[in-house]
């Protein structure tokens, strides 16, 4: 069957514009479904992210090839809306790095591995399984959630600092003043804190009941950060604890941190 | 009664002082009478009836907080059996995007002074 010009453009153009319509139609169609703005977080409320122990393993050497980098905690303090002081006696801090003598104090030889004497491993709060912050606070503002989560309520703080004195690893820091200022590019889907009130990393509840990974973890290309359930033998994490040696800060303490950095 | 005169004008001053901030607010019209939050919403239906939400709406939003943060339940199903994510800056100001006209509305006029906003975000409003 052959076809002539202009029958082509009449059927081109026909075509097209029966698109155009049902384009429309269809677009009208979803906009009645979809509820105003609570669509996708609804949806993925439905399939959060869950675990019987959660835990992170940090792989000190993929993490130090990227040499400076900060995307991790620059995620992280943008999600949360850390604010950036600059006086260092405010500072406020989810995720940062310390040379490796202070990470892991009496556990650093006189000679040991060179790039790991030199590093500075990447710190957060280590989500223990045995929480002295949690035993000190006198208003359970902080509390081990099933999941293994060491969480915070803000709320409730009241900013006595009794688990900043407990947590052996400085893993929470305090707002002397009002963060709000201080705060860069304001996040507005997650709150600020206010003045007297204590924070720290919270393995990113509010992104794990939506079925995401914490902000660290998807923020870093180097695979440096792996998270996952320590209870599900599957789980990557497990395997990479199983096939790698790996420590953890101030062990002899009893806390046992569920943050495991990978040294071989 | 001595200086009766005297005492009547005395009380007369000192009840005019006293009562200063009302009738010099009441001659200014300043005074509101009735609060009326604007809604702004296309949306049909609340997470809540109406004169339930005027009445007990810190009280939902107390349990909707105890629930997310201490209990990780973060979705509400509202009697029409419809679900709602447990969020004031998601869910009630998706709709209510407009704090100072209804928020504000009643919150001023009744003199209480939530803190919310202490830490939660308020939507950005466009300047009038």
């Amino acid at each position: 069957m052959t076809i002539d010009r202009r029958k082509f453009i009449k059927t081109a153009g026909l075509a097209s514009l029966a698109g155009l319509v049902g384009k429309n139609v269809l677009g009208q169609d979803v906009s009645e479904v979809i509820e105003p703005g609570a669509f996708d977080r609804l949806a993925g409320l439905q399939s959060p992210l869950q675990a019987q122990r959660w835990a992170m393993a940090v792989d000190i050497k993929k993490c130090e090839n990227q040499h400076d980098c900060t995307k991790c905690i620059d995620a992280c303090h943008l999600v949360h809306n850390v604010p950036e002081f600059d006086n260092p006696k405010d500072e406020i801090k989810w995720i940062w790095k310390e040379p490796f003598e202070h990470a892991f104090h009496e556990q650093e030889n006189e000679f040991q591995k060179t790039e790991l004497i030199h590093s500075t491993p990447l710190l957060f709060c280590n989500h223990c399984d045995n929480p002295p912050c949690v035993s000190v606070c006198p208003t359970r503002a902080t509390w081990k959630r099933e999941d293994g989560i060491v969480m915070m309520d803000w709320h409730r703080c009241i900013g006595c600092r009794y688990c900043m004195a407990g947590c052996p690893y400085g893993s929470r820091s305090f707002n002397w003043r009002d963060p709000r200022p201080f705060i860069k590019n304001l996040q507005r889907d997650y709150p600020t804190r206010m003045r007297g009130v204590v924070e720290k990393c919270t393995f990113c509840d509010e992104r794990l009941a939506l079925g995401m990974l914490p902000a660290c973890v998807e923020a870093c290309d180097a695979g440096a950060l792996v998270f996952g359930d320590l209870e599900d033998p599957e789980a990557d994490i497990r395997k990479l604890l199983n096939d790698n040696f790996s420590i953890r800060r101030k062990p002899g303490l009893g806390t046992q941190p569920e943050i495991y950095y990978i040294v071989s | 009664m001595y200086d009766a005169g005297k005492i009547i004008i005395g009380l007369v001053v000192f009840i005019a002082l006293v009562s200063y901030p009302v009738w010099y607010d009441a001659a200014r019209g300043d005074i509101p009478t009735s609060v009326d939050p604007k809604i702004v919403t296309t949306e049909k239906e609340c997470v809540a009836p109406t004169e339930y939400m005027k009445a007990n709406h810190m009280d939902l939003l107390n349990q909707w907080r105890d629930n997310v943060v201490r209990k990780n339940i973060r979705v509400y199903t509202a009697e029409s059996g419809r679900k709602f994510e447990m969020s004031l800056s998601h869910t009630c100001m998706d709709c209510h995007s407009n704090k100072s006209e209804f928020c504000d509305e009643c919150h001023n006029y009744s003199g209480v002074n939530p803190y919310c906003w202490d830490c939660h975000i308020e939507p950005e409003e466009e300047q009038p």
